[in-house]
């Protein structure tokens, strides 16, 4: 079998094809960067912002349109999905992570390891505007590491006309909780909705404020080394136990489909839920704090907020807080806008949520009302190991009925030693 | 010179650009990782992968006394020791019984196989959500509620723990299709011979056919099938982690251990010295395991 040879050997032509191939994919890895086209804009490159994805409709243009308002430099914004910690946390490593970014914390770790730049000086004229339980796990050694977006915090729903038919008084203590949601079960409808673990993961330290405890103390310690503790986790335990809460629902307590649907009774649920509720159940609701438990019990919610920070690794750090104060401590009106045009979040500037009209009445006003009464931040020293260790000892007492005092004692040495660790 | 070195007719030159690519490849995203991954279990390397401070082995002691650690290998030890003979032994007798249906045997055998071209993720959900939610309209509680029992929360339920059944039918659901298409191509090499002479000996076709006949001659399927179904469950995850992960992490039961390695190193917690660590115990087991099973299936020795 004979070939006509042309100019171009078969072996040739693999090779050169090879050659290309490999060139290719180098060329591929390398501009990979996460960066926009990195054009010669007149500010030179343009700085980098990360969001995470928000469930809402329009946030991702608001942000864009905010950006774009932004004269001094271009700013590129990344709409982030998938698990958003973990990429910033990732990219926070590398040399091209974000400039400007978003995110829950910043943690203690990104803090303490310098990978981002203390804002200090950038939020300093606005400060006491901003509101304290936020702010403080933003702070560290008096300095302040990210600049609150906006606050979100979660409360309990109950239907009005269910706990109307059952005979219930919206509960005031968790005796009551315990009670309500066993009168309210029925075959169709659980009591209780505390997310399809049982409340371990959503409430965290919640149970913990609301019998008058603190996660961390002011000076460091562990603040739940009390009987009281126990007490208040036996009786979630007890409500798991007489069958009383939801649990493996098709949506986690995040969405509040359960308690439309009329799946449960009650639920517990973020202030986010507000809207879609609003809409389906009229008026047939209502809002509470997670009541108190014991002698010096209080009435508690968890609050948070998204805040903005500066990596350390960024190439124009001062360009990017420039950008951050012109966006996150003088625009207020962009801040007005995020938190209430899109989602149902409130302003972390206490002068924004005093003047918003969407959160002057009804469940709205309650809401603001427990945040500033009665809200609790986990505080910046609470690491990601003494949440897991917390968690992981709310799910055995609770589902597995295991001794509380025990499992307190165990997580009192866990946080205790990550205490000491993160204090050293 | 130059041509001593590139060989002859340049083999040496062509050997090097048609390996050195996937050399390179593995070097750079295999040995490298791997590499650097033992040098950071000896640091503490929090939140970073040039850390400075050495540690010793005290990231090891870390892991290795951390009750969750030990426990996520208990969690490994049972699903392993109920999902393997589970998959081998449904995978075998839907082999048997396809190879010896006289027609629609294609179909029957696309049928089963097709479950293995669906993601994990995919399935982990479906199981989750549709059919073992835990309220009166799941399916499994629909099919509970007919013969009058109350719904069950399947994988909120810790006594009984009713999470296994859920993480063990959908493996099931998933991988034994694909063994059985392995049993299949080995059956199939059975010579028909032997099934004759059997049948002139006097055996009786069925239970003494397969016993002396058929078992003994899958063995070196049953042993490839075995190990990959055990190094299959080591590396459980994907439906560990869709199943009971929620936003707030995931509960402190039935966790094997990339999961819990996964919260360790990769979750907000970052702490890539102690993952590290646990990561490289966790490839001693392995090996340990895989070199064992060698041993005691006599793979690689020469058949007598």
């Amino acid at each position: 079998m004979s070939v006509p040879r042309s100019g171009l050997s078969r072996r040739r032509l693999l090779a050169a094809g090879g050659g290309l191939a490999v060139g290719a994919v180098l060329a591929a890895c390398g501009s990979n960067t996460g960066r926009g086209g990195g054009d010669a804009s007149p500010g030179g490159m343009a700085l980098s912002q990360w969001y995470h994805q928000y469930g809402e409709p329009g946030v991702e243009q608001a942000v864009r349109r905010y950006a774009g308002a932004y004269g001094k430099t271009r700013v590129d914004v990344q709409w982030r999905p998938g698990d958003y910690d973990q990429q910033t946390a990732a990219a926070l490593l590398t040399d091209s992570g974000p400039d400007v970014f978003e995110s829950p914390g910043p943690t203690l770790d990104q803090i303490q390891g310098g990978q981002v730049v203390d804002l200090t000086d950038v939020i300093s004229g606005a400060q006491p505007d901003f509101n304290p339980t936020v702010l403080g796990p933003k702070t560290y050694q008096g300095k302040v590491y990210g600049i609150p977006q906006t606050i979100d915090m979660q409360m309990l729903y109950y239907r009005k006309s269910l706990l109307a038919k059952a005979g219930v008084q919206p509960p005031s203590t968790l005796d009551e909780l315990v009670a309500a949601a066993r009168a309210l079960t029925t075959d169709e409808t659980k009591g209780l909705f505390l997310g399809n673990d049982g409340g371990a993961g959503v409430l965290g330290g919640v149970p913990l404020w609301a019998a008058g405890l603190e996660l961390v103390t002011a000076d460091g310690a562990v603040g739940f080394d009390d009987p009281a503790a126990a007490t208040a986790l036996g009786k979630l335990h007890t409500v798991y136990a007489e069958k009383s809460l939801l649990l493996g629902a098709p949506s986690d307590w995040s969405d509040p489909a359960a308690f439309i649907q009329g799946l449960t009774a009650m639920q517990w649920t973020g202030l986010w839920a507000l809207p879609q509720i609003t809409t389906a159940l009229g008026d047939d609701f209502g809002v509470l704090p997670f009541p108190p438990d014991g002698p010096r019990g209080r009435p508690s919610v968890p609050v948070g907020a998204y805040a903005s920070s500066v990596s350390a690794r960024s190439k124009r750090i001062a360009e990017a807080k420039d950008y951050v104060k012109w966006l996150w401590v003088e625009r207020a009106d962009f801040q007005e806008d995020f938190a209430l045009s899109y989602g149902f979040h409130i302003p972390a500037r206490t002068s924004l949520a005093q003047r918003a009209a969407g959160l002057r009445s009804g469940p709205a006003a309650d809401a603001v009302r427990f945040t500033t009464e009665n809200g609790h931040a986990d505080p910046l020293l609470w690491t990601p190991r003494s949440r897991t260790a917390l968690q992981d000892t709310f799910s055995r007492i609770i589902k597995d009925g295991a001794d509380p005092s025990a499992q307190l004692a165990s997580l009192v040495s866990t946080v205790s030693a990550e205490l000491a660790r993160v204090r050293k | 010179m130059l041509t001593r070195l590139l060989g002859p007719q340049r083999r040496y030159l062509w050997f090097w650009i048609f390996t050195g690519p996937f050399v390179i490849g593995l070097v750079v995203f295999s040995y490298v990782p791997l590499l650097w991954s033992i040098t950071l279990s000896f640091f503490d390397a929090r939140n970073t992968v040039t850390p400075t401070h050495f540690l010793g082995f005290a990231n090891y002691a870390r892991v290795l006394t951390d009750a969750d650690f030990i426990q996520s290998l208990g969690t490994f030890a049972l699903f392993a020791v109920v999902v393997v003979p589970a998959t081998y032994a449904l995978s075998l007798s839907l082999a048997l019984l396809v190879s010896q249906l006289g027609w629609g045997r294609a179909f029957f055998r696309s049928v089963f196989f097709l479950p293995t071209a669906c993601s994990y993720v995919v399935a982990a959900l479906i199981w989750k959500m549709s059919i073992f939610n835990g309220v009166r309209f799941g399916l499994a509680n629909t099919v509970l509620h007919w013969f009058g029992a109350g719904p069950v929360a399947w994988l909120s339920t810790t006594q009984p723990p009713w999470y296994w059944l859920v993480i063990i039918t959908v493996r099931l659901w998933l991988q034994a299709g694909f063994y059985l298409v392995l049993f299949l191509a080995g059956l199939q090499r059975i010579p028909a011979t032997l099934y004759e002479a059997a049948a002139v000996d006097g055996a009786q076709p069925g239970w003494q056919t397969f016993r002396y006949i058929t078992f003994p001659q899958l063995r070196t399927t049953s042993v490839a099938v075995v190990l990959l179904l055990v190094i299959n469950a080591f590396q459980a995850f994907d439906e560990f982690y869709n199943l009971l992960s929620s936003s707030r992490g995931y509960p402190p039961y039935a966790r094997p251990p990339l999961v819990y390695l996964y919260y360790v190193a990769l979750g907000q917690g970052q702490d890539l010295g102690v993952g590290s660590a646990g990561a490289v115990v966790l490839a001693l087991i392995i090996a340990a395991a895989t070199v064992m099973q060698t041993r005691w299936f006599g793979l690689g020795r020469k058949e007598p």
